[in-house]
């Protein structure tokens, strides 16, 4: 780890005006950042902890949905009463992130400004209609994920929460990697009235819809719908762990095993 | 059993109070005054020439102390590290053994090899500094597997072995499996892959060296399974350092699992350096070094064939296996793939004739030695396949085919093809123990119940022996050693009659300092609160040579044994004194030694206070004291063996395999300590089954390592693994050691991985699937599911 100057503001007005010195960067639960910059991998000059900053946290209930603060960590997702209730895809898809240890650190937005492809809750943002608050707008979740590691957001914009859609349906399958536990393939389906929506993560460099699946549930809300809806290997990830090909298989294994976990 | 935790008794392990709450000592725990940090600059490629270091700029860097080199080591005449076992070749060439210094020398042969070390006040600034070390590299052709590096055009590690060839070596009568191949009614073959692992003990390695400039001596606290093998190898090879002036010390290790019995470069660094700037040295590795610079297990290439008359019975085998050992010799490496794999290729079967041929090799990856069962679960996992394969072609059910060629309990002792003899064992009573426990008979039910619901469920059988409780010293060194395989202990009682006992043996998870106690509690009746169990510190303990090989019962417990004989001989004497009898009217049992046919008698506690306190003592017969040492050479090897079944159930829609099921029937002779023997093979299962199915090192083609971290490293976890199902019986006691001990720390991983690929195999048998190379990834058992559908059995349905 290079020297940092750490800072642990109270509110977010304090934090965006710490945010402008020069390479500072925010710091969520730090199950991303802190192994980056123990490997080196990152320098910058200030740590700004959003841990401290009471509006960042916790979930609420709001019309048509719920808004959960952007540093809510991934166990308090799981187990909250309300998400359960609300979306219990939702509570699912957070319980299930990695292990307890990094349940109970990673933050949600945490998680969406990483961006990172394998990770679980863009599916969630993709597929539940929701929109992306930050500390000066607010981002459709359609259009915040860019690209791999990449998102909307400028650098020095922070988030502060997320507002979900309340489906009438939703259910989350997710092919783990063995070792890490991130999503090899994860696959987020919502049901708004007519619309389907399939949220596929882990698949690709970023998360994104997968047409073909949400045409065949549209016409049959059914798992067996999906029957021989193949998905194109063309473009999606490959490494030591899943080829494409093989993730492409998943993909669709995965949107039937979502469709068995609907609620 | 008189005493509550004598042998035999589960006794909670003593040292688990300290360890689980956070109060072991570990080297990396280790402070002292005016200490400084070493971290090593590390080559980022896998073969280069380093033309020039410049460590202007880090030698300028806060809190930089110095910076060293190769350069260095060489101008102050540091050695090589050296190789403890020599190997000759068919040809009766002894093995190549290239230079492998502490800091590289002009040029690097893998990834992580280290070529400067700086020294600075914290350990975040010599990072910092490290960073400013500007090495100025030629990258050359690296070669990364060992299938490469012996084809004609591959880059050459080391300029003086050609083809990159350490040796090439055979074991075993060819002409005689020549000609048993010629009348073979059936012949099985496979290929396979022994797939290569990162140890990953929970605390990476680390050591700390002094100096002490008022009397010339050293101390290095190191992270070591055997302090005084180091100290011999790095004080007399490397840094020329006479024992009397070198204290090393391994103190609470936090697992080895092999890779923490090597001498590695990084000890003699900072001993080295500590005196040449005059400042207490340590170096911690962090986790990215521990899979970089640990030597690694396994990484075989085989092909093996097994001939069978018509009803099935073994005529001969025949082996050929490409060991890679990656780019330097690491302390043991060449002994692995040779006599601690292919001398158990004959497993529990009475195979006629055996040959096998090994040809080991150098590549530009990280050095391959010891890691758990270190050969051994190599020649299992090629046995127990084989077996399943040649069951296929002879038309035989797996266990049957097992039971008819089962060495039979009554022909013990047996000797081999290969070299060992077998002192005990009854394999069909291992498996006829094991059977029941999985319920082999309500298998075919529960497959279809599996199938019905889509899953394809699978069983395999895994039988195994292993040679442990290392060695005969006369006999590892005919085959090569270069160093005694012995064990030491000191039993010291003292004068109010509590005990220290000194072992060579070395502890780092096992539990020595319960089971040892034990063995003294139980032949002394003292409390086992009064005996402490003292390991790890040469200026402390005897020579001893450590624990690795599952060796410390039979061996160090051994030594043990006879230390306290000679305790009890002397205590003999001075009650005879003490009590006015003659000596041989003086009964002993545990402890309380007794006038024969009297009442009159004395404790331990009593004679070891008048050994202290002569005041009334036979001093023209005994010196005073009760304070005895002892050293034991077995006789032979031990050999534990036994039956291993997994089931397994494989999800066809992802590939994912799922361990259902695990009976492990283990002949482990007498068992000192049930609850740590169960533990032993709780650990060393876990381990089988993630290199079956999870754990898998791998480089790329330019000798990168692609799995240097657990994001992609997948070690196994609890969640992976069933309720395991363990037994062990004792009816067939090592017929040559005074406990009758076998050994427990390697079992469970030489049998877990077969007997799971026999499983997984099984499951995809349906599909035409033969063999699968581990680990048995999602992937890879979708592929061939895919390759073959639809499956004819399934496709029937
Ligand atoms: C072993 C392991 C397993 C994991 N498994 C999974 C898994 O299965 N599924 C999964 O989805 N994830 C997984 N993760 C990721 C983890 O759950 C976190 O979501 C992730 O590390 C990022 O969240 P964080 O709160 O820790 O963010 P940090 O690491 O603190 O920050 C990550 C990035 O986001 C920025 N950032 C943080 N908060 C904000 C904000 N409010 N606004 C703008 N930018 C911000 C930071 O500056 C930084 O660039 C795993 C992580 C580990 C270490």
């Amino acid at each position: 780890m290079y020297a940092f100057s750490y800072q642990r503001p109270k509110t977010l007005a304090e934090a965006a005006n710490a945010l402008k010195a020069e390479d500072a960067k925010l710091l969520g639960g730090g199950q991303t950042l802190l192994p980056t910059l123990k490997q080196r991998l990152a320098r910058p000059s200030d740590l700004i902890d959003l841990s401290a900053i009471p509006d960042l946290k916790g979930v609420r209930e709001v019309a048509g949905g719920l808004e959960i603060g952007a540093f809510t960590r991934h166990a308090e997702v799981g187990q909250s009463e309300v998400v359960r209730r609300v979306i219990p895809a939702l509570a699912g898809l957070a319980g299930n992130i990695g292990d307890r240890q990094v349940r109970h650190m990673g933050t949600l937005g945490g998680s969406i400004a990483n961006a990172d492809p394998a990770a679980d809750y863009p599916a969630a943002v993709v597929a539940l209609k929701t929109v992306v608050v930050t500390d000066r707008r607010e981002i459709p979740g359609d259009d915040f994920f860019t690209g791999m590691f990449e998102t909307a957001l400028q650098p020095d914009e922070i988030v502060t929460a997320v507002r979900f859609t309340k489906p009438d349906q939703a259910g989350y399958a997710k092919f783990r990697n063995p070792a890490s536990r991130y999503a090899v393939v994860g696959v987020f389906v919502a049901k708004f009235g007519a619309e389907v929506r399939v949220a596929v993560t882990g698949a690709g460099p970023s998360v994104f819809r997968a047409d073909a699946l949400e045409a065949a549930l549209a016409a049959d809300f059914r798992a067996e719908a999906l029957d021989g809806v193949a998905v194109d290997a063309d473009g999606l990830n490959a490494d030591i762990h899943a080829s494409a090909e093989y993730r492409a298989h998943l993909v669709t294994v995965m949107a039937k095993r979502a469709m068995g976990t609907l609620e | 059993m008189a005493n509550p935790n004598g042998i035999g008794a589960s006794v909670r392990r003593l040292e688990d109070q300290r360890f689980l709450t956070g109060r072991g000592r570990y080297t990396d725990d280790f402070k002292r005054p005016d200490m400084t940090h070493a971290v090593h600059v590390r080559s980022p490629y896998a073969h280069a020439l380093v033309k020039g270091i410049d460590a202007t700029e880090a030698l300028a860097a806060p809190g930089v102390v110095a910076v060293l080199t190769g350069a260095d080591m060489e101008a102050d005449k540091v050695g090589s590290l050296p190789c403890g076992w020599q190997i000759h070749s068919k040809d009766g060439s002894p093995m190549k053994e290239p230079g492998h210094f502490p800091l590289a020398r002009g040029r690097v042969r893998y990834v992580g090899d280290a070529v400067a070390v700086v020294i600075a006040e914290t350990r975040e600034q010599a990072r910092d500094a490290a960073e400013l070390v500007m090495v100025d590299y030629e990258e050359l052709p690296a070669v990364a597997s060992s299938t490469r590096a012996v084809e004609g055009a591959a880059a050459l590690v080391h300029d003086d072995a050609p083809g990159n060839v350490c040796f090439d070596w055979h074991l075993g009568d060819k002409a005689a499996v020549d000609a048993a191949f010629a009348r073979a009614e059936h012949v099985a073959r496979i290929d396979l892959v022994n797939n290569r692992l990162v140890p990953n003990a929970m605390e990476p390695r680390a050591a700390l060296g002094e100096y002490d400039a008022s009397n010339g001596e050293y101390t290095l606290t190191t992270t070591s399974q055997n302090p005084h093998v180091i100290r011999l190898l790095m004080g007399a090879f490397v840094l020329g350092i006479p024992e009397h002036k070198l204290r090393v010390v391994a103190p609470d290790v936090g697992g080895g699992f092999g890779s923490k019995i090597f001498h590695y470069g990084e000890e003699a660094v900072v001993t080295w350096a500590a005196r040449k700037i005059g400042r207490p040295v340590k170096w911690t590795a962090d986790r990215s070094e521990s899979f970089l610079t640990d030597a690694h297990g396994r990484d075989h290439v085989s092909h093996a064939e097994m001939a069978m008359d018509k009803d099935g019975r073994f005529l001969a085998l025949r082996v050929s296996t490409l060991a890679n050992l990656g780019a330097y010799l690491s302390t043991f490496a060449p002994s692995i793939p040779t006599y601690l794999y292919a001398t158990l290729l004959a497993g529990q079967y009475k195979t006629p004739a055996i040959y096998a041929e090994v040809k080991a090799v150098f590549t530009n990856t990280a050095p391959v030695d010891a890691y758990r069962g270190a050969g051994r679960p190599e020649a299992c996992y090629l046995i127990e396949r084989l077996v399943d394969i040649a069951a296929g072609v002879a038309g035989l059910d797996r266990t049957e085919i097992r039971r008819r060629n089962f060495v039979p309990a009554e022909a013990m002792p047996y000797q081999t093809p290969v070299a060992l003899q077998y002192d005990t064992g009854d394999f069909a009573k291992n498996l006829d123990i094991a059977l029941p426990l999985v319920d082999y008979d309500g298998f075919a039910a529960r497959k279809a119940a599996s199938r019905a619901t889509g899953k394809l469920r699978g069983i395999g059988f895994a039988t195994y022996i292993e040679a442990c409780g290392i060695a005969p010293s006369n006999v590892a060194g005919a085959l090569g050693a270069r160093a005694g395989l012995y064990e030491s202990a000191e039993v010291r009682f003292h004068p109010t009659g509590s005990v220290t006992v000194f072992t060579g043996s070395h502890s780092h998870g096992q539990g020595h300092e319960t089971t040892f106690a034990q063995l003294v509690a139980e032949r002394f009746g003292v409390p086992i609160e009064n005996v402490e169990i003292v390991h790890g510190d040469t200026a402390k303990i005897p020579f001893g040579m450590g624990t690795y090989g599952s060796r410390s019962l039979a061996v160090g417990g051994s030594a043990l044994v006879k230390a306290m004989d000679k305790v009890e001989r002397k205590a003999r004497k001075i009650a005879a004194h003490m009590l006015e009898a003659a000596e041989s009217d003086i009964e002993v049992k545990e402890g309380r030694f007794t006038v024969a046919g009297t009442d009159k008698s004395l404790g331990i506690g009593d004679i070891a206070l008048q050994a202290y306190v002569p005041h009334n003592f036979p001093l023209d017969e005994l010196e005073p004291g009760l304070d005895e040492q002892a050293f034991y050479d077995p006789k032979n090897f031990t050999y534990p063996n036994g039956c291993h079944v997994c089931e397994v159930e494989i999800d066809p829609d992802t590939g994912v395999t799922k361990v259902v099921a695990f009976a492990a029937v283990d002949d482990f002779g007498r068992i000192i300590n049930p609850l740590v023997v169960e533990g032993q093979v709780h650990g060393g299962l876990v381990q089988g089954i993630g290199q079956a199915l999870y754990e898998n090192c791998v480089y790329d083609e330019s000798g990168q390592l692609l799995t240097g971290s657990y994001m992609d490293y997948c070690m196994p976890r609890a969640e992976d693994v069933p309720s395991f199902t363990v037994r062990t019986h004792e009816d067939q006691p090592c017929t040559h050691n005074p406990l009758g001990v076998k050994g427990c720390g390697e079992a469970g991983t030489i049998g877990a991985s077969a007997a799971v690929m026999n499983a997984v195999v099984d499951a995809l048998s349906a599909y035409g699937v033969t063999h699968l190379d581990m680990p048995a990834t999602p992937e890879k058992v979708w592929r061939v599911i895919q390759a073959a559908r639809p499956a004819p059995a399934l496709a029937a349905e």
